[in-house]
């Protein structure tokens, strides 16, 4: 089991070693709390431009409550409190409250896709209206745009006028993917987007991160191990709201500097 | 191309959201004064009816006390007693939750529990139907069947009585505890049922030792939201209740509850005699915000 | 013994809901029986007459009128106090005041809503005893229903389909008209014809806030009957129990109506997924 997911994580390493090291998301001495609650504890990251990464760890661990920190989702709760510092491009992204610039450049994809009841294609350009956007013409290639960038769109081209629950659960997270590529966005967050997907949908979706890895900075929670072996550049451990060890995915993956990450990753616990 | 469409998406975005922001603030303070709406209004009402109903006590020299307990109502001279009032709204209240309560009770049961599917099917919309249609059609029948009924068999000089106002808030209180006591008991999860049944339990026996006990908030809330129905009713009782200014003594008695004084006396009272009529408001709230509180004890405690 | 006792209170389960179901519907059709031969053409639409055969086309006006009006006021605010409620408040104190005066709203009786209409908007507010006088009323009476009923429906609204918008960078008023309302349409539109109906059901209020007379309205300003104040009135005044139970009649079939529409909604939207 182990010399699998460090097979993987070998091979991957190969495509790793091409991608680009500007730093694109700088999250330094987070804590984040509900209420009383501290759930988050000093979180430094340094997350790569066009990079993968993954945040894997045992439920509960905080590794979604980060990735919400990243959008400010965590905003929409009542009591939530945050400290520390992130920087998406060197702008500090709680210095300013707009958050609705933030979220149009820091997309989300979550754990099951939430498209709305209407068509595939009200959905995909629901964002870009909202934005102003009402040139026919500019919507119908943005949509069409962006179904092809969640290589979607030969499967869903003839019927985009019909409803997008209509869909397999599969189609149903692409249509979602590109309903967040619709927004141009700089980074996209993925919260365990393939958990409640079957085998073969799931490796569609991987395919097309690793593929969306060239335009976009991609950060995903995870659940799945060989899923962040796959498809991640660099992975941070998760446990009890810190992070335990962010190297190289495949450095965690085969020489984790600390015990607990090993215990993890060989599946001891969690 | 894409690149094209890309600069397009960030020309909206890079616009600033002012405006957006704007709009999401005025909205929610207008969301918010929507909001206290409701508490305008009640505090509108409540203060409203207690200025003109207390005003006599507070400016005039009328004694609170001998308004509740004084037994004479003669407002050409002065005298203001709504003691045989109060008597009456209880006696009648009461008397229709007595009747009322075990015959919705026990349908209710019937319905959530051993009617047949396709009996149920069609029963329960039908009384959830008969809750919605005006009261005053109760009080219609009532004064056309009831009412000659009671006269013919008890050889009264008026059918129109206590029991004729206890029968028809009672009939009219059934559709309401029916529907909300049939919800509740419905609500009680298939495994109470199933672990009674399973140690061997009567299903008669589980459904009055376990379900029912089970429901027992939602039961409670239907009681005395019919209750409340009962106690506020107005139109339908003036038709049945005959009207005396009275103390009723027996059933037989002709009466006259609060809210048949109010609206009876309302089109020509006026002076202290409208203020009364507001204070006489004021008893029956009283009485009404006792039955809220009640209620409210009691939903919290259901723990929904 | 113990089995003596389980039958027996199954006859009497039985014998309870045979005498509900039973009173209930000899109401209902001693209504249709009394009433029935004075429905025609001409007592629906032709003018009321004082002295007997005329029709109820003036309350069918009136109560048209009143439920226009106090829908036209009351959905908004209703709704609007629900969104706030449900999807913008802090829960806390302010909230828990809300709610509280919404709750005791509900259990006000309507002849206390009568009191305050006649003292608020008949006399301090002069706008006489008339239909808007009474449709004010009846705003305040429905509001809570409103709000009730877009709060459930709000609720059924899966968090996930707020957050999908909220994700893209839309604010909450984009959110709320574009995906949140929609979706609870069904729910609030259901509450919309309760409402209606609590309206055409109502009578002590309007009694005292509309006053009685029993002609066409010239305007909203002008005092009027409602169908249900009528069938109270001519019951009382008159003692013409037929003539009652045919307004009867008409108000059952209004109720009916409503009653199968929001049913039909409601089945309609949650079987289309949009």
């Amino acid at each position: 089991m182990v010399m699998m997911v460090t097979e993987v994580a070998a091979v991957n390493k190969q495509q790793v070693s091409t991608a680009s090291a500007q730093s694109k998301i700088l999250v330094d001495d987070l804590n984040l709390f509900y209420g009383e609650k501290q759930a988050l504890f000093n979180v430094s990251l340094d997350i790569k431009e066009k990079e993968v990464t993954a945040l894997i760890g045992p439920s509960g661990c905080g590794k979604s409550t980060f990735l919400r920190t990243l959008n400010r989702m965590n905003d929409l709760i009542d009591g939530v409190r945050v400290s520390g510092n992130i920087t998406i491009d060197g702008e500090d992204i709680y210095a300013s409250n707009d958050v609705i610039k933030l979220r149009t450049k820091v997309g989300m994809v979550f754990q099951k896709s939430n498209l709305f009841p209407m068509s595939i294609y009200d959905n995909v350009a629901y964002g870009p209206r909202m934005q102003g956007i009402k040139n026919r013409k500019v919507l119908d290639a943005l949509v069409e745009e962006s179904l092809r960038g969640a290589a979607i769109w030969d499967e869903v081209k003839d019927r985009l006028k019909t409803s997008a629950l209509g869909l397999s659960g599969g189609q149903q997270q692409r249509i979602c993917i590109a309903r967040t590529i619709a927004m141009k966005p700089d980074v996209i967050l993925m919260d365990e987007p393939t958990s409640a997907l079957d085998p073969i949908s799931t490796l569609k979706v991987e395919e097309l991160i690793t593929q969306m890895k060239k335009d976009y900075t991609i950060v995903i929670v995870t659940h799945n191990m060989q899923q962040a072996a796959r498809i991640s550049d660099k992975t941070a451990f998760f446990l009890n709201g810190e992070v335990v060890e962010y190297d190289d995915t495949n450095v965690i993956f085969s020489t984790p500097k600390d015990q607990r990450t090993e215990d993890y990753v060989t599946g001891r616990f969690g | 191309m894409a690149t094209q469409h890309t600069k397009e998406v960030e020309q909206q975005i890079s616009k600033g959201n002012a405006r957006k922001y704007f709009f999401e603030k005025l909205s929610s303070k207008i969301f918010l004064a929507c909001a206290l709406l409701s508490v305008i209004s009640l505090l509108l009402i409540v203060g409203f009816v207690f200025y003109k109903g207390a005003n006599p006590f507070v400016t005039g020299d009328y004694s609170f006390l001998s308004f509740i307990f004084g037994s004479e109502w003669v407002p050409s001279e002065d005298k203001f007693g709504i003691f045989p009032m109060i008597v009456a709204s209880i006696y009648a209240t009461m008397g229709a939750l007595v009747i009322g309560v075990p015959v919705g009770l026990f349908t209710a049961i019937f319905l959530a529990e051993i009617a047949p599917k396709r009996v149920a099917k069609i029963v329960s919309p039908a009384i959830q139907l008969l809750a919605g249609i005006p009261s005053v059609l109760y009080g219609v029948f009532g004064l056309a069947i009831i009412v000659p009924f009671l006269q013919d068999n008890l050889g009264l000089a008026r059918g129109q009585s206590l029991i004729a106002v206890i029968l028809v808030l009672a009939i009219m209180m059934l559709p309401t505890i029916v529907t909300i006591a049939e919800t509740a008991i419905r609500a009680v999860p298939k495994s109470y049922r199933e672990g009674s049944l399973a140690l061997g339990v009567s299903e008669i026996g589980t459904i009055f030792k376990v379900v029912v006990p089970a429901a027992k908030s939602g039961i409670m809330a239907a009681i005395v939201l019919g209750l409340g129905r009962a106690l506020g009713e107005t139109m339908a009782v003036i038709l049945v209740a005959g009207n005396s200014l009275i103390i009723p003594t027996s059933l037989t008695d002709s009466i006259r509850p609060l809210t048949t004084n109010i609206a009876l006396e309302m089109g020509y009272a006026a002076g202290t005699h409208l203020e009364m009529l507001f204070a006489t408001g004021i008893v029956l709230f009283s009485f009404i915000l006792i039955l809220n509180f009640v209620l409210a004890r009691l939903t919290a405690k259901g723990g929904h | 013994m113990r089995q003596a006792k389980d039958n027996l209170l199954r006859a009497m389960l039985w014998g309870s809901a045979f005498v509900s179901v039973a009173i209930l519907f000899t109401i209902v059709g001693y209504l249709f029986y009394k009433g029935f031969s004075y429905i025609s053409f001409d007592f629906i639409f032709g003018d009321y007459s004082p002295i007997g055969g005329g029709g109820i086309f003036p309350m069918i006006v009136t109560t048209i009128y009143t439920i226009l009006i106090s829908l036209i006021i009351a959905t908004p605010i209703g709704i609007l106090a629900a969104v706030y409620l449900h999807e913008y408040a802090k829960q806390g104190r302010l909230v828990r005041i809300i709610r509280y005066a919404t709750e005791s709203l509900t259990g006000i009786p309507s002849i206390i809503y009568g009191l305050f209409g006649a003292v608020f908007f008949v006399a301090t507010l002069k706008l006489g005893m008339s239909i808007i006088a009474a449709s004010l009323t009846l705003t305040i009476i429905v509001l809570p229903v409103i709000i009730r009923t877009t709060e459930e429906a709000l609720k059924t609204v899966p968090a996930s389909y707020r957050e999908g918008s909220l994700a893209l960078g839309t604010t909450k008023l984009q959110t709320l008209y574009k995906v949140i309302l929609p979706s609870a349409m069904p729910g609030i539109l259901s509450g919309i014809i309760l409402s209606i109906g609590r309206i055409v059901g109502e009578s002590a209020a309007i009694f005292l806030t509309a006053g009685t007379v029993a002609a066409m309205p010239d305007s909203i300003f002008s005092s009027a009957r409602t169908l249900t104040v009528h069938s109270y009135l001519v019951t009382q005044e008159s003692g013409d129990i037929g003539l009652a139970a045919a307004i009867g009649i008409v108000l059952i079939v209004i109720i009916l109506a409503l009653n199968l529409s929001a049913t039909y909604i409601s089945k309609k939207f949650n079987k289309a997924d949009y």
